[in-house]
């Protein structure tokens, strides 16, 4: 049993103020291996990933890397070692170019000390080409797709030198045909002897890349399996303890009038003539690749962009959408795509972060905030989507991640809206709780508020919607009864090989 | 119809991307066709002269403020570092001396202890920002009180004045362009090979553009604040020495609200307060605008009381456009 072992965590102990966040787990990963680590939310897969990485200190257990026992390292010290980490959440410079993106912290140097721009972009353009992204390593990164961000921090990895490569959920905010594209590169990167801890919500996906699985839950590490000894469900069980019957919970139900109607929608080169309607109990599912415009589409609805020309009506009255605060006057709510950018406020807690939106309805007629009103709402929505938490005093950048995001989504709950826009709601969450959101969209849809559901995941597309509508380079190229269709007719329409809205004459001839 | 609008796109970026030389250039032609005087070399000289103090400034608290941070001492920072520099190099005649007993230094003493003690006052201030987490706007605004009092200490309220011909020389003209702005240049040009070519200067971006990147990028992000803050209080030190050779004395409320001239000159430039964003040309032409600004509207006869105004409208128009270049980048 003297199996060589490229990383042995041992027994990792970590706690926070009023959280044990690991209890003692043990991780263990031989060389060339891709290594998936599936848990619940706040099982404490990304804690462990930062304590490997020198981001937290463990207050217990030991840490053998390549056989040698390290101990109190920064993460300089870790990149040296030869592992890198590419963060749960997206966290590049986004006002520097992908060059720098990819040498921050290690820029190549001259023989006088000055930053070789030359080589590096050289050596970048050979870094992109291997992630497979062509892109002129001069830009700025903040111009790049999400899914181009993700690349470009591989690449950064594996600029590093990096044997050991943590992926703590890369894929939660790519489509099917990135995810492809990352795996290829994961192969690549194992078949050169490196290996990677891969974290993700996708089951389906662990199965398909990984080599060996360790599951956590509650801090715990409950199972260290080979993908071809378990299946999905027995995989579930471990991780949540239970069984998990249905994903997708939905149910048919009455659908009432119009309640959002869409004409001819365009804003700029975003998306053009998005014509589109919801009736009441309805929910639509947005379904597209990533760039498609969707989340620009519902943006735009939301007034958080300018549309250039179409007309919105609601409950069959043409409104005028020109901020956020018109949207939830006309009963609308927004979760957004970008939780860290543009949803929490993460120094703020909980409570705050739940009942921001409403706050008027917590004001007392003396004008001042009640809060034992906002802390007993809040305590609800803790119970009600089983938010992992101390209290309800905790501030929100110390939950998860897949926490974080419920937390927002009782944000929405509360004003109560009767349009409701999700964009991707359940990227980077796990099964359990997802299954839990998918329950909460059904129960929605039936007390007949009008659901957009954006997704990238087909499966929850196609588990969840009435009518889809499938949208490829900002246009509309179908919208489809969610009945007896299959998932690669959804690709083709994405693709844009399919398009039922072809125009009917061909007028742009001098375009 | 594609290349057209990626065309006009490409044409609208630079634009906005050098837009604030095209309203340097705008200005100056207007101060121009009022009085032809302006656009003559003297007065171009002159105008340089004058930028040329707070224009030093401005650089070092560019990179302050790429690394999201702020310096409201440097003011002060210049009148300490330059009371240092000029109480070593006082001729034997001076009338009041701080150090009655000392004799004639080499220039370089003066100068060298000067630049050393103002970089050190602007690493404490890094140091306070880095180490103890406070923010640089109350760590410095201490600074700024503790500096004062600390020169009315020095000398005891009294100005500093009969300076040695090599402090002097500082406030005079090689090849007739004064050697302010040929220092100035020297600085500009340091400034940015430091923010371009080095690691110092990408760290700051880094730090500015994204603590959390940067720190899991293993850039030692105290040790990057700590010396982006000892070089604004460098640069402090070197506008302490064009100082007190240009007003060939220095007194202890010397250089009173220059930063807030420096920080303002570098926001006109483009530089982001919410860090990651700002370059060096863009401080050096901020500078211009405002020193344009201040000799133009002389020359053309508005009243100094207006001046003021019309300045702080530009300071808020200037952000107001750059909030909305970078609120178009994101
Ligand atoms: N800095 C912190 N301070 C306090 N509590 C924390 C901190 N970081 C994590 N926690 C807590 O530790 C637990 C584990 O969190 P962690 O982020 O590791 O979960 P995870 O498995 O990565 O979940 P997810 O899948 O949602 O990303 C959670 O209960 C979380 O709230
Ligand atoms: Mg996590």
């Amino acid at each position: 049993m003297s199996e060589q072992y490229l990383l042995e965590m041992n027994e990792i102990v970590k706690s926070f103020p009023g959280v044990k966040a690991l209890k003692g787990v043990t991780l263990k990963i031989r060389p060339g291996e891709i290594h998936g680590l599936v848990g619940e939310n706040g099982a404490g897969k990304s804690t462990l990933m930062k304590c490997l990485m020198g981001i937290y200190k463990p207050d217990n257990g030991t840490i053998l890397f390549n056989g040698k026992e390290i101990k109190n390292y920064s993460v300089r010290d870790a990149m040296n070692y030869g592992i890198a980490m590419i963060q749960q959440e997206l966290s590049p410079v986004y006002h520097r170019s992908i060059m720098s993106n990819i040498f921050l912290g290690n820029e190549p140097k001259t023989n006088l000390g000055f930053i070789d721009w030359n080589r590096m972009k050289v050596e970048s353009l050979e870094w992109l080409k291997k992630v497979d992204v062509e892109e002129d390593p001069t830009r700025e990164m903040h111009e790049l797709t999400i899914a181009k961000m993700r690349m470009v921090e591989v690449a950064r990895a594996l600029a590093s030198d990096a044997k050991l490569l943590i992926m703590d959920e890369p894929t939660s905010a790519l489509t099917t045909k990135e995810v492809k594209q990352l795996f290829t590169t994961m192969r690549k990167i194992k078949e050169m002897g490196n290996s990677i801890v891969f974290i993700t919500h996708r089951l389906d996906e662990i199965f398909e890349v990984c080599d060996q699985i360790t599951v956590f839950r509650d801090g715990e590490s409950v199972g260290y399996v080979k993908p071809t000894e378990i299946d999905q469900n027995g995989l579930i069980q471990l991780m949540v303890g239970r069984e998990i019957k249905n994903l997708y919970p939905k149910t048919e139900c009455t659908k009432g009038e119009v309640a959002l109607k869409v004409e001819n929608l365009s804003m700029g080169h975003s998306f053009k003539d998005v014509s589109f309607e919801v009736r009441h109990g309805e929910i639509l599912g947005v379904a597209g690749l990533v760039g498609a415009g969707r989340t620009e589409v519902i943006e735009t609805i939301f007034g958080l962009h300018k549309k250039s020309s179409g007309k919105i009506f609601i409950e069959g009255k043409e409104v005028e959408i020109n901020s956020s605060s018109d949207a939830f006057d006309n009963g609308m709510a927004l979760l957004t795509e970008e939780r860290r950018k543009d949803g929490i406020f993460p120094i703020l807690d909980i409570r705050f972060n739940t009942t921001v939106a409403n706050l008027k309805h917590y004001i007392r007629k003396s004008n001042l905030i009640n809060h034992q009103a906002i802390t007993a709402d809040t305590k609800e929505y803790i119970k009600k989507l089983d938010v992992k938490t101390p209290s309800d005093k905790q501030l929100i950048q110390f939950l998860s991640g897949g926490n974080q995001q419920k937390v927002l989504i009782s944000r929405l709950l509360l004003t109560e809206p009767k349009i409701i826009f999700l964009d991707e709601p359940t990227r980077g969450i796990d099964v359990g709780a997802k299954s839990e959101i998918h329950r909460l969209i059904n129960d929605l849809a039936h007390q007949g508020i009008s659901v957009v559901m954006v997704s990238s995941e087909l499966p929850e597309i196609m588990g969840m919607s009435d009518r889809i509508m499938v949208m490829h380079e900002g246009k509309v190229t179908g919208i489809l009864e969610n009945k007896d269709i299959n998932q690669s007719v959804i690709m083709e329409y994405a693709s844009g090989i399919r398009d039922d809205f072809v125009p009917a004459e061909t007028e742009r001839v001098n375009a | 119809m594609n290349t057209q609008a990626e065309g006009m796109q490409r044409f609208y970026k630079t634009i906005q991307k050098y837009g604030i030389v095209f309203v340097l250039l705008f200005m100056m032609i207007i101060f121009m066709v009022i009085n032809p005087t302006f656009i003559s070399v003297n007065n171009l000289i002159k105008i340089a002269n004058q930028a040329s103090i707070y224009g030093i400034m401005a650089l070092g608290v560019t990179l302050i403020i790429i690394a999201r941070g702020i310096d409201l001492s440097m003011g002060s920072q210049v009148a300490f570092a330059g009371l240092i520099i000029a109480s070593l190099g006082q001729l034997q005649t001076a009338t009041f001396k701080v150090y009655p007993n000392l004799p004639e230094l080499p220039v370089i003493v003066p100068i060298a202890v000067g630049l050393l003690i103002a970089t050190l006052v602007g690493a404490t201030n890094g140091f306070f920002v880095a180490i103890t987490g406070i923010p640089a706007f109350i760590a410095t605004l201490g600074m700024t009180t503790i500096l004062r009092g600390a020169c009315l200490l020095y000398t005891k309220g009294q100005p500093v004045t009969n300076l040695v011909p090599g402090i002097v020389f500082f406030g005079e003209s090689l090849f007739g362009i004064p050697m302010p702005v040929i220092v100035y240049m020297l600085m500009a040009l340091l400034t940015y090979i430091l923010l371009n070519h080095t690691r110092f200067g990408s760290d700051a971006y880094a730090i500015g553009g994204n603590v959390q990147a940067a720190r899991v990028s293993g850039i030692n992000v105290s040790l990057a604040t700590i010396k982006v803050f000892a070089f604004s209080g460098l640069m402090c030190g070197v506008a302490a020495l064009v100082f007190a050779g240009r007003v060939r004395s220095v007194h202890p409320g010397a250089a009173t609200g220059y930063e807030l001239t420096a920080i303002a000159a570098t926001t006109i430039g483009g530089t982001s307060q919410t860090g990651g964003i700002g370059t060096v040309w863009g401080a050096v032409v901020g500078t211009l605008v405002l020193s344009v600004l201040r000799n133009g509207l002389t020359m053309v006869g508005v009243d100094g009381y207006w001046q003021q105004i019309v300045e702080g409208m530009i300071i808020i128009g200037a952000v107001i456009i750059d909030m909305r270049k970078n609120a178009k980048a994101n």
